[in-house]
């Protein structure tokens, strides 16, 4: 009975279990075959409607960042000065970005506590809570900037705007997800002695979810900088625009490129760096 | 308790109530500092609100024109004053009533403008009848009273602008605009034999009504009506969002298959290396660093404008991106499976596969699934600057700055595109992740 029960037994679930790996790997080499098929048409159709071909192109790579860092070079005795100058310009796609992640921020806040399951305000209206974030998270902040400016003139507000708006939509979602696993001891302790829905998600939630929401708005606010100075390019106002006209001289202000390149590229190095270390401290506790 | 026990954690509340009032305040003083450096107080000289109008009304509204030739008195009713979309006699529209000489244009509760031999003659209910005419090649006004400020006439000109539409008429020409809500031929353009038609008379027209034209069935000659609409050009777009969706998904694809196994020399449990794993990560860095603004620019420069460069730039951007989270995401793996495996004598390589691949797959495909989403945002913006795309298309109906229909058009299909692919992914994802 033994001899019967262990061993011949075995002998089936192994060729089952083979069977049974051999059909896997073969749905996912199929898998695999149809997602390789798709990505190399995908290429093909993409070169066929670019105006110059990948391997033509693969060449002139390193020709124009050589041309740029070879005439920065001879004239390296600039950098320092130039750097200087665009200092103002920074500072304006820097507040553009810190302007818009705090407006962005309280506005996804807001959002956010009206559309999470049980602590919105209006429980029928979640879902088209839900749909206006998605809606604001879906719209590209370039487009809404470009049509500002035609409504509102230039400047620094349209960028703002345009930011914060996509900012809102995309925070929301995060801070809402993030509201969704909090304690709801408290906030069902504070209604019951009587708090109106503001003072409980005042004092039962915000403290709760508050090194969260402040870890994402530093994330987004590393985002915002990017965005604001893309922005600047497209339209107007900031390190961009700069990057814009000097680019548009062409040879002879390279240096100035080189110098706004540095300048971006170290800003968002140290600011990464710095939301880095600092949401490191706010989700963990853990001192850096 | 006592007192002396009690006094550091006082003193720490208060410290901390100290806080919680100073950030709110600081971060107020900061936007009132950002406030006068974007020069928020100059903004209202700035708005243009005469531009914010035409482009709100432009959004929701069309306007059709009747023209009047005033030298030859011919009289066109067309859409939005092309003459591509003037109306044939047949199809204009009853508001619009020719009596021999005259046209007669019915505004609707009231209003009238009658165009008869050189002049006109436009009725304002409470107002009175206002009449222009054209003598000696000067603009002559005889209005009931003293001219409000909706009136506005000189020599050349005159025009009337009335809550049913406007009057403008200058030596050339005299124009009637009406505007009706909706965006005009959206489906078929008056030139095919299906515009004005209702939905059921269409519906008709499709299934069980004789061929308009003998060669095609008339479902497919509607198909191709509305596929080429010479207005809306519903083919090229859908074409360009395409195009816009091929540039994010292959971008975000190479980018994970290329950050892959790069990731692995970056971990700090896979690469034993020190100084490899530092180059490594700084070589991340630098790829995040340096913006998707500036690899699209050096790429356009080497590979031209198009969506092979838009799906280049992408790919940069996000292998840094990829490289950072995969590597982060292996340092998190759990080192049993993996050693249970190096246990059965297998190469790095074979490790890789079998103890590592297996835990991280989830995580992976759920970042990519997720960066998938977000790029197919940033492959319109991609798209304004290498030329491809719906991101073109949009730069392009912003700059004439008058096509405010189609910026409309190619931002409803894009929050539209965003949120479906939003959610194909997070379906997905909750597949992958939670095995539903």
């Amino acid at each position: 009975m033994v001899d019967l029960a262990f061993g011949l037994a075995p002998a089936r679930p192994q060729s089952a279990y083979l069977a049974l790996v051999r059909r896997r790997r073969l749905y996912s080499s199929i898998l695999l075959i149809l997602f390789a098929a798709l990505l190399a048409t995908g290429f093909r159709l993409a070169e066929n409607r670019n105006a110059g071909g990948f391997l033509d192109g693969l060449p002139n790579l390193l020709q124009f960042p050589a041309e740029i860092l070879s005439e920065a070079w001879t004239n390296r005795a600039n950098l320092p000065g130039l750097m200087l100058q665009h200092l103002g310009s920074l500072l304006e796609t820097l507040n553009i970005a810190a302007v818009s992640t705090i407006l962005g921020g309280v506005s996804a806040g807001a959002l956010a506590l009206l559309s999470t399951r049980d602590l919105a305000r209006w429980p029928r209206l979640v879902p088209v809570f839900r749909r206006l974030m998605d809606a604001l998270r879906a719209l590209p902040d370039v487009v809404i900037a470009l049509v500002l400016i035609y409504m509102l003139g230039g400047g620094p507000v349209p960028a703002v705007i345009a930011i914060a708006v996509h900012a809102s939509g995309a925070l929301g979602k995060l801070f809402s997800e993030a509201a969704e696993n909090a304690d709801l001891r408290p906030i069902e302790g504070l209604a019951s002695v009587g708090a109106t829905w503001a003072q409980r998600m005042a004092f039962g939630l915000i403290p709760q979810v508050a090194p969260n929401w402040l870890s994402y708005a530093l994330l987004r606010f590393e985002i915002n900088v990017r965005a604001s100075a893309i922005l600047g390019f497209v339209g107007q106002g900031g390190i961009g625009a700069d990057l814009k006209i000097a680019l548009q001289w062409g040879q002879g202000k390279y240096d100035q490129v080189v110098a706004i390149f540095l300048l971006l590229f170290l800003t968002i190095v140290l600011i990464d760096h710095i939301s880095d270390r600092l949401r490191l401290r706010l989700t963990k506790g853990r001192r850096p | 308790m006592t007192a002396a026990t009690a006094e550091p954690l006082l003193h720490q509340f208060r410290l901390r109530a100290r806080w919680s009032l100073a950030i709110p305040a600081l971060i107020l003083a900061y936007l009132l500092y950002a406030a006068l450096a974007f020069d928020l107080p100059g903004l209202a000289s700035r708005l243009r609100w005469d531009n914010a109008q035409t482009l709100l009304s432009d959004f929701v509204s069309y306007k059709v024109h009747v023209t009047r030739d005033n030298r030859s008195g011919r009289v066109i009713t067309s859409i939005e004053g092309d003459a591509r979309d003037a109306y044939s006699p047949a199809q204009t529209p009853g508001w619009v009533k020719t009596a021999g000489s005259q046209t007669i244009i019915d505004l609707g509760e009231g209003y009238l403008v009658t165009y008869a031999g050189t002049g006109a003659q436009i009725t304002i209910p409470g107002y009175g009848a206002i009449t222009a005419r054209l003598q000696g090649g000067k603009i002559l006004l005889d209005a009931p009273g003293p001219l409000p400020s909706w009136i506005n006439a000189s020599d050349s000109r005159v025009s009337v602008t009335t809550p049913r539409g406007r009057f403008a008429m200058t030596r050339s020409k005299t124009e009637t605009f009406r505007y009706f809500p909706g965006w005009e031929e959206f489906f078929f353009t008056l030139d095919t034999p299906f515009a004005g038609k209702s939905w059921a008379e269409l519906y008709t027209l499709a299934t069980s009504a004789p061929r308009l034209d003998p060669a095609t069935p008339n479902a497919e000659a509607m198909a191709s009506a509305f596929w080429n609409n010479r207005m809306w050009h519903h083919g090229a777009v859908l074409d360009a969002m395409l195009e816009t969706v091929l540039m994010a998904f292959l971008g975000t694809m190479t980018a994970a298959l290329i950050a892959l196994p790069l990731a692995f020399f970056a971990a700090s449990n896979m690469m034993p290396l020190r100084p490899v794993r530092f180059a490594m990560r700084r070589v991340f860095d630098f790829i995040r660093g340096t913006d998707a603004l500036i690899w699209t620019l050096i790429l356009v420069r080497a590979f031209g404008p198009g969506p092979l460069t838009g799906a280049l730039a992408i790919m940069m951007t996000d292998t840094g991106s990829f490289g950072k989270t995969f590597s982060e995401t292996l340092e998190n793996t759990d080192a049993k499976q993996i050693e249970g495996i190096r246990s059965t004598g297998a190469s790095a390589l074979q490790r890789a596969r079998f103890g590592v691949l297996p835990q991280i797959t989830p995580i992976l495909l759920s970042q990519v699934l997720y960066n998938l989403e977000s790029n197919t945002r940033s492959a319109t913006v991609i798209g304004a600057i290498v030329g491809g795309g719906i991101g073109l298309l949009l730069t392009q109906a912003i700059q004439t700055q008058k096509d405010w229909e189609d910026v409309a058009y190619y931002l409803i299909l894009i929050v539209l595109t965003v949120i479906a692919m939003d959610t194909v992914s997070g379906w997905l994802r909750r597949r992958l992740i939670k095995g539903e």
